[in-house]
């Protein structure tokens, strides 16, 4: 029995540092479950190409990431909406936004027989969403789709119940284009609608919709396109009625980088240019100014591949590339991340 | 000596056990007092600042920091009392079924298949419930209320499908093998010749189960029914699925609602305001409560029932 003991020892010593040897580098992030899809393929993308690190990512929403973000129990965040100054003056260290890429919010209905696709202007949709719009003929959307027979079908207005990025995308458009929108309900994850069904999640909102005659709903893109449900086409602020496509998203990104501040906090909602496609926004990456040692350098690989070389994955997951020029200043800024 | 040392140990080994048996059993009260104590400190914002008024406030606005519970806690009430009023009496006709009438060939399958109704998921229930349930109240059953009842305010309103009748209905699935499996076993535990004597005595079999059944049985069977109830209080998944996630007080049971568990569901992942976060938990504590009092008055009458006297 005795001589087992030293040979024992040896053995798992020899299994252990071999572990360690192999054991990849691990660094944790969560938040936002908008980017999930695409995070999940940069992730396993990323370690093809490093694989000594790990990037290991919980979609618990965008909330639920800016709060353990500041605990500091996770290396890095992701949010839909950019971290507001309270909730900033509220970390311990200074934070940065980092965007990823972008997605649209678009405006999808149930009407049986119409085969058309159904325009709208902001202050139609903004009326449909506080319950002032009842009917689908009413006839401010009648003018604007004059080549559609719309019935006096009811209007069922279906929104998020679960407190979503989505749904601060979509309140913030209605809050910059409607003054009375603004005044009594405001921009939130989770506002208290005036009217409305509430779906959860962005597959609860299309079941509803899909299912209720009359149904109007906000979904992300890539949820109408998967689920061939129809979107309208939207009038921005150039006037144009316009589609959401990758090209009128990149579009509105583009159309406000001359006011883009330097923390990239931002919204691109009512963006100008005439093909900006009025509701989308940018997903966040929350990282410290100062996050020291391997972890940090590594990090830092991560975000400026994710930035250049990851963005030719976004277009098959339906997410918007960042546009070029901002590439540049988004680099800029990694640069500036202390890793000493 | 040696013997006397083993006894000895034997002792100890006795009392180690008992002791540790005694602190695991005292850890699981300890555990519901900290539970309460933690969300009770965490809901302290909201409690300073809307005191009371959180229980009678109808304004859930998390974009101007006013929150008041009222709508969910209504809503809750609303479709669990829902839920029992429609699970009560099948459930009950299954338990007298199963264990007066049906040959036990039939008794044996019927209960197992009844008691199956428990195993299937909550999420599962809420699919079914959106891709059948409502449907099928939206195109059949709210058009019939509406067209005989629709004066009624308990009928008023367009038929969406979702809404808090269809929240009812799904509870009301859900919670009928808690009343039925419950109701069984108390019946089961009537002597045998309670029933003898009523029948001897010229009853029939109608009025047999009248006598020495159901009137026995009666304290066993509202503590059946409060645990149904319970669960359906607390139920979240499929409730979030099908009651329309609107925390408004509307008197038809055709509009949507919103209960204290759909909107700790719905709103906690993405809540990052610190009064959202803690009007969020106080819900949870408000539900924690609800649920704790109603499960406590449901062992109370279990207990009289099938102890055959009163705890007193």
């Amino acid at each position: 029995m005795k001589f087992t003991q030293p040979l024992m020892t040896l053995l798992i010593g020899l299994t252990l540092s071999a572990a360690a040897l192999a054991e990849p580098l691990l660094i944790t992030g969560a938040g936002a479950t908008f980017p999930y899809p695409l995070y999940s393929k940069w992730f396993s993308e990323y370690q093809k190409i490093e694989p000594n690190v790990q990037l290991n990512y919980q979609s618990i929403g965008s909330g639920g990431g800016i709060r353990q973000f500041g605990e500091r129990t996770i290396d890095f965040g992701a949010t839909d909406v950019p971290m507001t100054d309270g909730q900033l003056a509220k970390t311990d260290a200074p934070v940065l936004h980092i965007p990823t890429v972008m997605g649209a919010v678009v405006l999808t209905y149930n009407l049986p027989g119409v085969t058309e696709t159904v325009r709208f202007s902001p202050e139609v949709i903004a009326d449909i969403f506080l319950g002032k719009i009842k009917k689908w003929n009413d006839p401010a959307i009648q003018t604007i789709n004059p080549g559609i027979a719309l019935s006096d079908i009811a209007i069922a207005v279906v929104r998020r119940s679960d407190g979503s990025g989505t749904t601060g995308i979509f309140t913030d458009y209605l809050s910059k284009i409607s003054p009375a929108w603004k005044e009594k309900v405001g921009q939130g994850a989770s506002v208290n609608w005036p009217v409305g069904l509430g779906g959860k999640g962005n597959e609860g909102v299309t079941g509803l919709v899909k299912q209720t005659p009359g149904a109007i709903g906000y979904v992300e893109l890539i949820y109408a396109a998967n689920n061939n449900l129809p979107y309208a086409l939207i009038k921005n602020k150039a006037g144009k009625f316009v589609s959401p496509t990758m090209k009128t998203v990149s579009s509105a990104a583009a159309g406000s980088l001359k006011s883009m501040p330097g923390d990239f906090r931002v919204s691109i909602t009512n963006a100008d240019g005439k093909e900006s496609y009025p509701i989308s926004g940018f997903t966040y990456l929350l990282v410290y100014q100062k996050t020291p040692g391997e972890k940090g350098k590594k990090l830092v690989n991560f975000l400026n591949w994710a930035i250049t070389d990851g963005q030719k994955f976004a277009e098959a997951l339906s997410y918007a590339p960042l546009p070029k020029e901002l590439v540049g200043k988004i680099r800029n800024k990694v640069k500036t991340i202390d890793t000493q | 000596m040696i013997r006397s040392k083993s006894h000895k140990d034997i002792h100890f080994a006795d009392r180690f056990f008992a002791g540790t048996l005694q602190a695991i059993a005292w850890g699981v009260p300890l555990l519901l007092v900290f539970i309460a104590i933690f969300l009770t400190w965490k809901s302290l914002p909201t409690i300073r600042l809307f005191g009371f008024s959180f229980l009678t406030s109808q304004t859930w606005d998390p974009v101007q920091d006013q929150f008041g519970a009222l709508p969910v806690v209504y809503g809750t009430l609303v479709s669990s009392f829902l839920a029992v009023l429609l699970a009560a009496p099948i459930s009950i006709g299954v338990a007298l079924f199963l264990t007066e009438l049906a040959p036990s060939w039939l008794a044996r399958p019927v209960g197992f298949l009844v008691e199956m109704l428990a195993a299937i998921p909550s999420v599962v229930y809420g699919l079914w419930g959106i891709f059948v349930l409502a449907p099928l109240l939206r195109t059949t059953v709210q058009p019939a209320l509406a067209k005989s009842l629709g004066h009624f305010p308990l009928f008023e309103g367009p038929p969406l499908g979702v809404g808090m009748m269809a929240a009812g209905v799904i509870l009301a699935i859900m919670i009928i093998p808690t009343i039925a499996t419950l109701s069984r076993e108390v019946f089961l535990a009537i002597p045998a010749i309670q029933r003898e004597n009523a029948l001897a005595l010229g009853a029939t079999r109608w009025e047999m189960m009248q006598i020495a059944v159901l009137k026995t049985a009666r304290s066993g069977i509202l503590g059946a029914i409060i645990l149904g109830l319970g669960r359906a209080l607390g139920e979240t998944m499929a409730v979030t699925m099908l009651i329309g996630n609107r925390a408004e007080i509307s008197a038809s049971l055709l509009a949507p609602g919103q209960t204290m568990s759909s909107l700790l569901a719905n709103e906690y992942a993405e809540a990052s305001g610190e009064l959202h976060l803690s009007a969020l938990l106080e819900v949870g504590l408000l539900l924690f409560l609800v649920t704790f009092i109603i499960n406590a008055l449901a062992r109370l009458f279990v207990w009289r029932s099938t102890l055959g006297k009163s705890p007193r």
